[in-house]
């Protein structure tokens, strides 16, 4: 054996060296990238207390009935949400329908919803349709304004999903002799479900920050709660950055399990 | 006693007809895949459909499955007969006689479309117990039974992502085998697989063939074709070229077109 090979380390050795670099790089990475951040964060935060001289008091004094605002929010949400869920499901059936009157009612329903901006949508029906008789509370009518937006968007991914079982699968059951309907609830719905479980969970935390719009018709959810305090007491800079703050930490907590949802469904059918 | 069109004698084990096409033709829009196909299928016979890409003998197996509906023709299933009615593909009357067909005639597919969302013995027992209305218990012992044949006895509590191609392939008999068809139909069943997995789809297939399983079997395989099939047909244009038994046909083929492919075929 020469004298250079008797020299080398052996080759456990040199690999577990290597992956000690990589981790060390990695960490050092990882606390670079939060460094910005806090510092970032840090600094904009002291220049905003100090120029719009927030104080302690009013933060620990309000804080409680801002965030009372959020529990309203996400319940507003969670309840537009499943709404939507129904109403993409039927409007995608219909979308894919070869019943004429069925595809274009769905058809209508998308282009009308997609075709106007969320806002009008809820204005007409919080202050638009009183003058029609049809008078609905505030809260309810935020969930039906908000269902509706995301039902039309959320057709599409149905739709989407749906054709995204590949056609072998409907034809597989078809030629077992299962009749349309057991063939859609049993062997293609399950699958689709599965393909658009991410961007459902995707809308929703885009829909708990659209729900801020929902403010304009009194329902009493964050930001709604942060405008009147902050006027109320002269604080609009601070109550309005916690609302801002709060929506940011509920996004980032619902993306966080969004996105182990969506790792989950990629690993495949098991 | 039976004969075959052209006048040779069948194969003393084949029976009655069970499967009768008749005058079947396919436009895709303006494209003529299939032009007056008439077919007669007997009892206990392995019938092996061969020609080139194009030549309409996918399209014809899947009519008869009434995956695609015929523009024009009839086909006779055990008794059932549904005219192709392309107008009327919603009704549904026609579709549930469609449906009596498709029970009388499993299709087995290239990408075996096993179900991903279920377990092996899931695929199995779904048709049974949802559409023949078996109890659990039966539509499980006829599943284990069919899983055993096939050799997969043992990865019935699998998911299909777990299983090879050629097993994916045999579960898909298996399941097939559970809603007790009276005729398979194989639609290129091991041009998906990897050639180290042919051999085992292969041998099931044969010993189905030689138990007597009436099927119908799309495939490029002339070796297995030469040893598991009672009749050979080969298709041209949309059109039966040619057919009889599997020694006549690859060895001694009659047509220009048979002899065109086989030469071709046996050089690749």
């Amino acid at each position: 054996m020469t004298a250079a090979a008797e020299s080398m380390p052996p080759r456990a050795q040199v690999l577990d060296d290597i992956i000690a670099a990589q981790r060390r790089r990695r960490r050092w990475f990882r606390g670079q990238f939060i460094l910005v951040w806090v510092v970032l964060v840090g600094i904009i935060g002291a220049f905003l207390w100090s120029a719009g001289h927030v104080s302690w008091d009013f933060i620990v004094k309000t804080g409680p009935y801002i965030l009372q605002g959020a529990g309203i929010t996400i319940l507003v949400s969670l309840v537009a949400i499943v709404l939507a869920i129904g109403l993409a499901l039927l409007g995608a059936l219909g979308r894919l329908s070869t019943n004429a009157i069925f595809n274009s009612l769905a058809s209508l329903y998308v282009s009308l919803v997609r075709g106007t901006p969320l806002l009008v949508q809820i204005y007409f029906i919080f202050f638009a349709l009183p003058f029609a008789g049809i008078i609905i509370d505030s809260i309810p009518a935020g969930i039906i304004a908000l269902g509706f937006n995301y039902g039309a968007y959320m057709t599409e991914i149905f739709r989407a999903g749906i054709q995204a079982v590949p056609r072998s699968q409907h034809e597989a059951a078809q030629s077992l002799g299962m009749p349309e309907r057991l063939a859609f609830r049993r062997i293609v719905l399950p699958q689709a479900v599965r393909i658009v479980i991410p961007a459902i969970g995707n809308d929703f935390v885009a829909m708990i920050k659209d729900s801020a719009l929902i403010s304009t018709i009194a329902v009493q959810e964050l930001l709604w709660r942060a405008q009147r305090i902050g006027r109320s007491e002269h604080q609009v800079l601070a109550s309005i950055g916690i609302a801002a703050l709060v929506y940011w930490v509920l996004t980032i907590i619902f993306s966080f399990f969004q996105e182990k949802l969506e790792k989950r469904m990629a690993r495949g059918d098991r | 006693m039976t004969t075959y069109p052209g006048g040779e004698a069948a194969p003393q084990h084949i029976g009655e007809v069970i499967v009768a096409a008749r005058g079947i033709e396919k436009y895709f829009g303006d494209n003529h895949v299939l032009r007056g196909v008439n077919l007669d299928v007997h009892q206990r016979e392995a019938v092996m459909v061969i020609g080139r890409s194009g030549s309409g003998k996918t399209t014809l197996l899947r009519c008869l499955n009434f995956l695609e509906e015929p523009t024009v023709g009839s086909v006779e299933i055990d008794g059932v007969r549904v005219d192709a009615d392309p107008l009327r593909r919603r009704s549904r009357a026609h579709q549930e006689q469609i449906r009596q067909i498709r029970l009388r005639a499993s299709m087995l597919f290239q990408e075996f479309a096993l179900f991903p969302h279920m377990t092996v013995l899931g695929n199995c027992i779904e048709a049974p117990t949802r559409v023949r209305g078996l109890s659990r218990e039966k539509a499980v012992a006829l599943a284990e039974n069919y899983l055993e044949q096939v050799g997969l006895r043992d990865k019935r509590d699998e998911y299909p992502a777990r299983l090879s191609g050629g097993q994916k392939q045999r579960v898909a008999i298996a399941r097939a085998l559970c809603m007790e068809p009276k005729v398979l139909l194989f639609d290129e069943p091991t041009s998906a697989l990897d050639p180290e997995l042919i051999g085992e789809v292969l041998k099931v297939m044969e010993e189905l063939a030689h138990e007597g399983t009436t099927m119908i079997v799309v495939t490029h395989e002339m070796h297995f074709a030469r040893e598991a099939a009672d009749r050979v047909i080969f298709m041209d244009g949309g059109q039966i070229a040619e057919q009889g038994p599997p020694e006549s046909i690859l060895d001694t083929p009659q047509e220009e077109a048979t002899k065109r492919f086989l030469r071709r075929f046996l050089q690749a």
